[in-house]
């Protein structure tokens, strides 16, 4: 075999001083590293408790899907329809669906409450009128609740991505229901710490916390709706915000995750102001980070930092967090950004210019050698799965889009994490391997 | 028409041409490029690629937007092809093509002409559409290299020397990486055969060049079929067909891999009818399948195969069945004396008939990697399975 492990990182990295924003590198081929910790959307839409998940598409778009769902146990909730060749010539798409739909349901020893019915790219070219589709299905289960969702990565450039898409639709069943003045968590994957500064805001105001995390059951999710406020702190989630606050008239409060402390100060501000609940004075909160904070850079002790995109919504936002406590923050791995990074973008092209910006897909980087951390005798500490697979780092905090975190307290976790994570080395090939981190508990 | 076989209440599916095309072509220095928006590429190197940590390849996907789509605009994927060969300098370029390109009309061929006209590097394309399973994908991807870059003026060696031969179709998907792969070379080598290349692990592309000079081609999965019938074409060596598996088939194989380079004709050992009566049930790929049934018989544990894929190299007879619909394979399941299959086809065989744990990469991808036993040769822990 000939060797491939030519390319340079340097030809496709960039200092941030250079960098532009919000995409600092050239687009084209696309390499996907094997790190599988984010959730996609079948992980996402076993959420729903007591519902079935049913794909229609071609025979290689399911195979990544069905082992998604076998891997996570979950066959008896899934099921598939293949789109062959003849159904896109002879234009009975429509009847495929309803037909394969319903045998699947007829078959089962008992109906779901709900199905999260798939369809793909090629519906959306061939016109395939889900309108009908939708209308047939419940005209022939009545007892069952069906919802359109859509795998259909064609658009994952466009202003609604699959992912906001499918956090939207998963909340697409709760229905109009008498308000009690609580909160509801709208798609945020894993549960929110128990000690979380929203937790402790609540704390005594008699408004009940939901999330769907939290649900065991099919009319435990529809209790939801009951909430008059609907929380996304996750960008990808504002969509479903959005969505419930028009339709089911659930106020969107958007706070979203950050690492700023004037930023989460002004977040937990609005939500006591948006509920009506006393403000406390958040500077013990924002102390209590800083020490947390302090005593990991300590304990890392100049431990170069490299940190990735899919661990955080703000990768450029901790950066300069961790930057400014003293860690060795030296590269993020990101292909672009979002627009709430602008700030902390700038702030480090000021402070920091020589932060170096790595991409993801770029097609190098598949053919690099993963040996970063080996040029640092091994201690390089990588915040994120992508990050921890391209410098090839033992040490590394296996996080996903923040985890549970969130706000002071989540600073302060995370600030914990670190020092753990830089003293205990782990076996990283066996953890990034594992599809959606965390959706089975 | 609607055909219910397209629907799967809980049964998996096997990995796609595309994938297969990415599969046979992973060691080989070449550049493959999936037509596709996304997901095809996680999906495979996810699921159906486990080489990741151990060799590096130059597998990518287009990322084809809506508009792109909608437009027919295939400048994008040229240009953005031509950059990243610049870059990386693969031996080749293969383009591979999923649903979309194919609702498109990309003419695959024509696209990986211009690319070579620009780039100067051999280019590629294989019309696969995601809606094929792998054998569609990889079959077509080896004996496409062999047709392009094994030189003319080769010979099969001379009788009389050590035998020499190909190893045919073998990519992870049929043979995992748990050692069938080097279990095979190594009994080929003790039983004083000379293996020439294996199409397409663990061989250099140099190798695979010099494969005109094989006296005898094994079709080790049904994938390899076409380029044996290439090689045999061009160079007119003969092709066997199976797989050693159990003391006394691999005897047998061993034999007819002889009795190929002595008359020149093609051998298929374990095509044979199958049984009348009850029987066990194996359902996989059909040259595994059909190697693993005269293995069984040869135990006395008569069985059918059940081939749920397009290709089955005439391995499968009369008798054996040809179906990936869900209800035909439960109801092939009801009536067996046992199952061996994949673990994702327990759900559909009832809970009293015997079921014979057999991961396929292929099928259940890495799930039950570790269970994939070294089926090659004599000690194959299904052959001791006994009935009652």
């Amino acid at each position: 075999m000939i060797d491939l492990h030519q390319a340079a990182k340097s030809a496709v990295s960039v200092p941030i001083g250079e960098a532009a924003f919000p995409v600092p590198f050239e687009t084209g081929l696309e390499y996907a590293a094997p790190a599988r910790g984010p959730w996609n959307i079948v992980h996402v839409g076993m959420l729903l408790p007591e519902s079935r998940q049913i794909f229609v598409c071609a025979e290689g778009c399911l195979r990544g899907v069905v082992l998604t769902a076998a891997e996570m146990g979950a066959m008896d909730r899934f099921s598939t329809i293949a789109v062959q060749e003849n159904n896109l010539l002879e234009g009975d798409m429509e009847q495929l669906i309803i037909d394969g739909t319903s045998r699947i349901l007829s078959e089962l020893p008992r109906l779901p409450r709900a199905v999260l019915l798939f369809t793909s790219c090629v519906h959306h070219f061939v016109g395939c009128d889900l309108h009908y589709v939708f209308q047939k299905l419940r005209e022939k289960f009545p007892a069952v609740d069906f919802t359109d969702c859509y795998m259909n990565p064609i658009m994952r450039k466009s202003k609604t991505p699959p992912d906001a898409k499918m956090r939207q639709q998963l909340y697409s069943f709760l229905r109009p229901a008498e308000q009690d003045g609580g909160v509801s968590l709208l798609g945020t994957l894993t549960p929110l710490d128990e000690e979380n500064d929203l937790f402790r805001l609540l704390s005594g105001s008699g408004r009940p916390f939901r999330a769907i995390t939290s649900c065991k059951t099919y009319n435990g999710y529809l209790e939801l709706s009951k909430s008059s406020f609907g929380l996304t702190i996750n960008p990808a989630a504002a969509l479903a915000g959005e969505t419930l606050e028009k339709r089911l008239g659930m106020r969107h409060l958007h706070l979203p995750l950050s690492y700023d402390f004037d930023e989460i100060a002004a977040n937990l501000s609005r939500f006591c102001e948006a509920l009506d609940i006393p403000a406390p004075d958040f500077a013990p909160w924002r102390k209590r980070a800083e020490e947390a904070l302090r005593a990991a850079s300590e304990a890392l002790n100049g431990v170069p930092v490299a940190i990735d995109y899919t661990a955080t919504t703000r990768p450029l936002g901790l950066a300069k967090l961790l930057l400014e406590h003293g860690f060795a923050v030296e590269s993020v791995y990101a292909d672009s950004f979002s627009a709430p990074e602008k700030p902390a973008f700038d702030w480090l092209r000021e402070n920091a210019p020589g932060l170096t910006l790595h991409p993801t897909v770029h097609p190098v980087m598949g053919m690099l050698p993963r040996d970063e951390a080996d040029a640092r005798d091994g201690k390089l500490l990588a915040i994120g799965q992508k990050a921890a697979y391209f410098t090839g780092t033992g040490y590394f905090l296996n996080l996903i889009e923040g985890d549970g975190h969130y706000g002071f307290d989540g600073i302060a976790r995370l600030a914990e994490e670190l020092a753990e994570a830089a003293r205990e080395e782990k076996d990283v090939p066996s953890i990034i391997q594992v599809k959606g981190w965390g959706c089975c508990g | 028409m609607l055909r219910m076989k397209q629907v799967n209440r809980i049964l998996s599916t096997y990995t796609a041409d595309v994938s297969g095309v990415c599969s046979a072509l992973y060691e080989l220095g070449g550049m493959t490029v999936m037509h596709d928006a996304s997901g095809c590429n996680s999906t495979y190197n996810t699921h159906d690629e486990p080489r990741w940590y151990q060799i590096p390849s130059m597998v990518y996907i287009s990322a084809l937007t809506e508009m792109e789509a909608m437009m027919g605009d295939d400048s994008k994927l040229v240009n953005d092809v031509c950059r990243a060969a610049s870059e990386l300098h693969p031996r080749f370029i293969a383009l591979c093509g999923t649903p979309i390109p194919m609702m498109m009309g990309t003419d695959f061929p024509g696209l990986a002409r211009l690319i070579e006209k620009k780039t100067g590097i051999p280019s590629f394309g294989f019309a696969t559409n995601g809606t094929h399973s792998y054998l569609l994908g990889a079959g077509p991807a080896l004996a496409g290299i062999a047709r392009r870059f094994c030189p003319d003026g080769l010979k099969p060696e001379p009788a009389g020397t050590r035998i020499s031969v190909n190893m045919l179709g073998v990519t992870p998907l049929d043979f995992s990486v748990t050692g069938n792969v080097t279990a095979l070379r190594a009994l080929l080598l003790e039983n004083d055969f000379a293996v020439r290349s294996c199409w397409a692990m663990g061989s250099s592309m140099e190798e695979l060049l010099e494969a005109g000079k094989a006296q005898v081609n094994l079709v080790l999965s049904a994938a390899g079929l076409p380029l044996a019938e290439f090689l045999r074409e061009k160079y007119g060596a003969p092709y066997v067909v199976g797989l050693p598996i159990g003391k006394p088939c691999t005897a047998q194989y061993l034999n007819a891999i002889r009795e190929a380079a002595r008359t020149g004709e093609n051998q298929s050992p374990f095509r044979k009818e199958a049984p009348s009566g009850k029987a066990g049930l194996i359902i996989g790929e059909a040259v595994w399948g059909a190697s693993m049934r005269a293995a069984l018989a040869a135990d006395g544990n008569p069985a059918r195969v059940l081939c749920p894929l397009e290709w089955d190299a005439g391995t499968i007879s009369g008798g054996d069945l040809r179906t990936d619909d869900e209800a035909e394979i439960a109801a092939a399941a009801r009536e067996a004396d046992f199952v061996l299959a994949d673990p994702m086809y327990q759900p559909v065989v009832p809970a009293g008939t015997p079921f014979i744990r057999f991961p396929h990469e292929g099928y259940s991808g890495r799930i039950w990697r570790s269970e994939i036993p070294v089926f090659i040769g004599g000690g194959v822990p299904p052959l001791e399975f006994r009935r009652g």
